[in-house]
This record gives structure tokens, sequence and C-alpha cells, in this order.
């Protein structure tokens, strides 16, 4: 009788102790990290992080979820002399805690069967670009092993169509279409490339140091 | 300190247990267990699906690309989370009910309940894999399920604390034996670690990437202490079990167990080695899994020191090469994970397929296999009847241990090379994708070779539960028992012959 207590007692110790030095206590850390005031070189201030806005990039970040984009791209830039994430281009700077304080949850990533998208929204800022490439990666990217996410839009072949008032209408380059074709990309699809214009790890911090 | 008559063991509990109290005690988990059995496999098979689905998109991404319901991010949690949930964690708790009984000398309490507790867990595995495939996933990886499946799911196992402890408490048998430890450790580990981590993530408990944290002190534990406990558990009482001797030695099984409690739990932040995380958290990471050397190598030292003398008997039962060579790949994939957690080899394995072929090394080559070995063992003692062809068990055999191995050595180096190619800047990243091509290949046609073993199995235990073999006739072995003993007396011959010159 006695032994079964104590291995109950023993097993709960061990678990519990864990999840104060791993999730816990970090996480007070990280609860002390409010946003930051950041000074611009014209004088002007800028809160950083700053949270996704609620019209399109918060939506945006529930389609990255849904279509399962952690899968294969991370969103964490790794530090200098550690892999080779800043000299690809993948960041100015490592990834630091404050980066993520607002992210809820973040996506890290574990795989990079894709490239990092920690600073997608820098490093590909036109549009255009992000809905061809998700239309079908092999007209921005030939070669890639990414889905296709044709779904996310509507695909008119022939004549160019008349979509309902402010909605976008993007044409096929002909080299990857035989027929004149156009694209307008449904509301998830604006969605997700709000979001994915939103990612930057901008500012220098002094923590990077 | 470790004489032989301290070394205690399943045989010498059953040695003078009655055979028909062992056989009310295998009727009372027959439904039951076998209930969870069943859907195990149904889940394998499923996931199996999935995962081929899944790594054929890797490759070629054209296939199946209309349909959003099997878009590669949805396919791949959707193949985890059948194989963890429905897979693992099914055959793993028909197991573990039925080594309890076993063990306490009880008769299985409560069967209504467990049944009831079996169709409801179906439901929520099923429930959760649709949710994921329509979208509804949470993208958290091991964590995919939406939040009310999981706390939900993870609440069925309050039912089984009360009954291991009522097990325990009311046990006949006074000797607590290893796997108990182990088994009574992991129903306890489980829940918490699965609705403390819903909970942390989902709600603002957690702070940022302390949710990262979160996640991989889950996902690693689910693993380390809930899968590895069961397998452990299994091969402790099963090597002993068949080959008819004590396990080496009591004591260091039990140093194995604390340890493993003590480490295993720290461990989880090496998944974010060069993340955006504070130094010392990643620090406390790999110094957790340098010391899981401890409880790994007494492991194998205990299990080696069983085994010795006996490797002969591989040739013969099915239940000890499956469960043997899980125990190995415990050993090489504990090493491996202690290895990875290193700074230098994380460097180039990590965002790899490096890394999934650890995974696979862990959850399939050994805990799958040892929960193979445990049902070829089990299913026949509850069914009262035998497997029906041991041709079969070969074919499940040699697919999945090749097609293992294939799978892992393909995507090791496959991924080690992704990783090198990644770490230098001049390598555009778009050959690196053309590169890995062939690596890719070399996955789905193991994880074929991988489906067509577990085919063969499912054929086997759909036979099997429809009572097609035959009882009270000799087991069935790779080699029958007249030809083993026929080998064995002309061995013996031509060793005595040579004694004589």
């Amino acid at each position: 009788m006695n032994r079964i207590s104590l291995i109950m007692a023993g097993v709960f110790a061990t678990v519990i102790a864990s999840l104060f030095g791993l999730v816990l206590i970090p996480s007070m850390q990280f609860q002390q990290m409010p946003p930051k005031e950041i000074f611009a070189a014209d004088g002007s201030t800028t809160m950083y992080p700053v949270a996704l806005e609620d019209f399109r990039e918060a939506p945006g970040k529930e389609v990255y979820r849904s279509m399962g984009c952690v899968y294969c791209h991370s969103q964490q830039v790794r530090p200098e002399g550690f892999g080779a994430d800043i000299d690809r281009g993948w960041g100015q700077r490592r990834s630091v805690p404050r980066d993520y304080v607002l992210q809820n949850p973040p996506y890290l990533g574990t795989m990079r069967t894709g490239p990092d998208l920690a600073n997608i929204g820098v490093r590909q800022p036109t549009e255009a670009w992000h809905y061809l490439h998700l239309y079908d990666p092999q007209i921005t990217s030939p070669g890639s092993v990414m889905p296709s996410f044709k779904f996310l839009f509507q695909t008119t072949v022939g004549k160019e169509p008349t979509p309902p008032l402010g909605s976008l209408v993007i044409q096929l380059p002909e080299t990857s279409a035989s027929e004149p074709t156009w694209i307008v990309p449904s509301v998830r699809a604006i969605s997700l490339v709000a979001y994915l214009k939103s990612l930057a790890q901008k500012y220098e911090l002094e923590e990077v140091q | 300190m470790n004489t032989p008559s301290q070394a205690k063991g399943p045989q010498h509990n059953f040695d003078t247990m009655d055979v028909s109290v062992r056989a009310d005690i295998d009727r009372s988990c027959r439904e039951v267990v076998l209930l969870w059995y069943a859907s195990s496999v149904f889940w394998l098979l499923l996931g199996s699906v999935l995962a081929l689905v899944a790594s054929i998109k890797l490759h070629t991404p054209g296939f199946l690309a209309g349909s959003e319901w099997l878009t590669f991010g949805r396919v791949r949690p959707a193949h985890l989370n059948t194989m963890i949930y429905g897979w693992a964690s099914m055959s793993g708790m028909g197991t573990l009910l039925w080594l309890m009984a076993r063990l306490c000398k009880l008769p299985l309490p409560w069967r209504e309940g467990l049944m009831i507790a079996g169709l409801y867990w179906n439901g929520m595995v099923a429930i959760g894999t649709w949710q994921i495939l329509i979208g509804n996933g949470t993208s958290i990886e091991w964590l995919e399920f939406p939040w009310w499946i999981s706390i939900p799911l993870g609440a069925t196992f309050l039912v089984v604390i009360a009954l291991s402890i009522k097990m325990l408490r009311e046990r006949r048998e006074k000797h607590l034996y290893v796997s108990q430890w182990y088994l009574f450790g992991s129903t306890i580990w489980f829940p918490f670690l699965y609705i403390g981590a819903t909970i942390l993530i989902h709600s603002p408990a957690a702070v940022g990437v302390a949710k990262g944290t979160a996640n991989w002190w889950f996902a690693h534990n689910v693993l380390g202490l809930w899968l590895t406990p069961i397998g452990l558990a299994s091969a402790y009482y099963f090597i002993p079990k068949v080959l008819g001797r004590p396990i080496h030695s009591y004591y260091l099984s039990i140093i194995g167990f604390w340890t493993l409690a003590l480490f295993y739990n720290w461990a989880g932040t090496h998944h974010l080695i060069g993340g955006p995380l504070p130094a010392w958290l990643v620090t406390v990471g790999t110094v957790g899994s340098m010391m899981m050397f401890v409880p790994v190598i007494t492991v194998a030292v205990n299990h080696h020191l069983t085994m010795v003398g006996n490797f002969s008997k591989l040739r013969v039962s099915p239940t000890l090469r499956f469960i043997v060579f899980g125990a190995m790949s415990y050993t090489a994939v504990s090493v491996q994970g202690s290895l990875t957690a290193l700074r230098t080899v994380n460097e180039t394995g990590h965002f790899t397929h490096y890394t999934i072929a650890h995974a696979h090394l862990g959850v399939y080559s050994f805990f799958t296999m040892i929960a193979f070995g445990s049902m070829y063992y089990v299913m026949p003692r509850l069914v009262e009847r035998e497997w029906i062809s041991s041709r079969l068990i070969k074919v499940h055999f040699w697919c999945c241990a090749i097609g293992i191995l294939m799978y892992w050595v393909g995507l090791s180096i496959g991924g080690w090379l992704q990783g090198t190619w990644m770490n230098n800047p001049d390598i555009p990243f778009m050959d690196i994708v053309r590169r890995m091509i062939p690596y890719l290949w070399s996955r789905s046609i193991a994880g074929t070779l991988m489906t067509i073993g577990h085919f063969a199995f499912g054929i086997l235990v759909w036979k099997m539960l429809r009572r097609e073999g035959g009882w009270l006739v000799d087991p069935t072995l790779f080699v029958s028992r007249k030809e083993a003993a026929a080998e064995a007396s002309m061995l013996k011959a031509i060793s005595d012959a040579g004694v004589d010159e």
C-alpha cells in the first residue's frame, strides 16, 4: 500500500517539476515583456511587436493553421553561427522571445521542407507573387514540392471574369496556362496573404546583442 | 546485491500459479482487451494509408492535389494522430489492462465500463481525425485534436487511474513487478500531460514561446512517459516469460524506472535548440537528454543479460522476435536521441527529415514492434485459438523490419544531407528541394512495405477474431516445436561428437 502511494507521489513530483521548469517559469518571464517603444530615425515611435489586425491578418493566421503550413515552414531565425538562416536572407537578426509574446500560439515549426517564414512579409512583399505561388507553386518556384491551393481561388478560363466590387482578379502568366486564365482569390486566400505579409521581425532589439 | 533469489520475475510468480486461475483471468479480459486491440488495428491500417498519401505528396505534390481535405498539411497530422491516439494508445491500453490483471492475479474488474470507454475512445479519435481533415486541427504538433476532443479523451484516464489503484490495492500477488511500476506511472502521466498541455496551449496560462515549450514538454513526453513505459513494461514481462527465466536484476529495473521518471521530463526542449528561447531553457533540455543515458543503459543491460544464451529462441518465437527487435531499437533510438540534443548535431539534424527518421525509430521500431509482439502473445490466450499462419507472421515481421530499417536509413542520410546543404548558404534552397526527392521516394517505398506488413497483420487479427485457428495444438511459431526439438538434438549430437574427438 505504502509503495503505491510512494510511486504515485514520485510520479507526480517528477512531472510537476518539469512543468514548472519548462513551461510555467519561462512563461512568467515572457509575461514581463510588454510591447516596446521603438524610436525610428525620423523621430516617430512604433510599438513592437504588433498584434494582428482582426479584419484580415488574424483570420489569415487561422487559414495558416487550418492548412497545416507549419508542417513544412518554420517561423524562427536561428542565430548567427548556428545554421545559415541569416546568410540565406531569412532574417536580419535572430528571433527572440519578445517577437512572439503576442502570438497565441506561435507557429515556431520544426521542419523546413520549405523555407523559413519568420520574415516572409519583408522578403516577398508583392501580393500578386503570393497569390500565384499559392495558386500553383510551380508558376513562381519551378520544382517546388509545395501543394497547390487552387481550392482557395475561383478560376475562369477564356474571358476575364467580372468579380464583385473590390475583389482582385489576377491573370496567370501565359507560360503557365494554355488558354488565358484568370483567378479570383477567395476571402481565405486574401486573409492568408495578409497574414503572410504581416510576418516580419524587423526591429533591432537590444536583447539580440 | 543481486543474487538469483532476489531477481524476481513473472516466471517466479507464475510457476506456482494455478493454470485455471490464469485461464480465468484471461477470460475476464477477453472482450475488453479484444475491443481495444481490434480498434487499434483498424487505426493502424487507416493511419498507414494516410501516411502513404502524405509521403507520396512530398515527392509528387500533384497527387490528390485537388482535395482540400487531403492537402499535405492535414493528412500528415491526421496520420500522426490516428497512429498515436488510435493505434499506439489503444493497443497499449489493451496490453496494459491484460498485464495489470495477470500481474495482480486478479480478474479484470469494471468490464462494462472499460468496453464503453473503448467505444468512446474510438468515437473521440474518429471525430478528432475528421476535424483535422476538415481544417479544424490546431497545428500544434502531437496536439492537433481540437481542445474539446483532447480534454474528454484525456479524461477517460480517470477511469484507468482509478482502476489501476483498485487493482494494485486488491492484488493477490504481494510482490510488485517492475512492469506494474511502469504501467501505473504511465496511466498517471498521460492524462496529466495531455490535459495540462491542452489547457496551457489554449488558455492564456502560457505566453508566447512558453506555448512552444508546453508543446514539446507534452509531445516528447507522450513518447517518453506514455508509450515508453508501456513498451518497457511489455518487454520486461514478455522477454522473461517467453524465455522461462527471471529478469536479470530487479534492482536495475527499479533504478531504470526512477531515472526515466526524473530525466525524461526535461528533455523536450531539445526540439527548440537554436530557437527563440532563453539559453538556460535549452541547456536544461540538453542536460535532461544526456542524463537519459542512465535509464537507457540500465534497461539495455538488464534486457541483454536476460537474453544472453537464448538468442536462438528468436528463430522460434514471434513474440520474442518482435519484442527483442523493439527493445534493441529502444536502446538505439535513445542513444540517437541523446546525441541529437547536442548543439553540434542539432545544428544539422534539426528542421530536416533526420528528425522524422528518429521519431519513427521511437514510435515504430521500438513501440510498435513491441506492441505487435505483445499482441502475438496475448490474443491467442484471449480467443483460445492459435494464429492461423506462421507464414503470414513472417511476412508481417520481415515487411515491417526491412521497411522501418529502409525508412530510417533513407531519411537519416537524406535528412543529414538536407541539413548540411541548408547550412551552406551557397546552395540555393530550391536545389535542396530537388536533391531530396530520391530520399523521399525511398520513404514511400519503405512505407509501402510496412503497410503490406500491417495488412498481413490485419488479416491475422481478423482470422483470429473469427476464431479460425486451431486450439490445444502446438502454438504458431516460426519453427514448430517438433522441428526445433529435432534440430536441437541434432546440434547436441554434433557437439557431443565434437567433444569425443
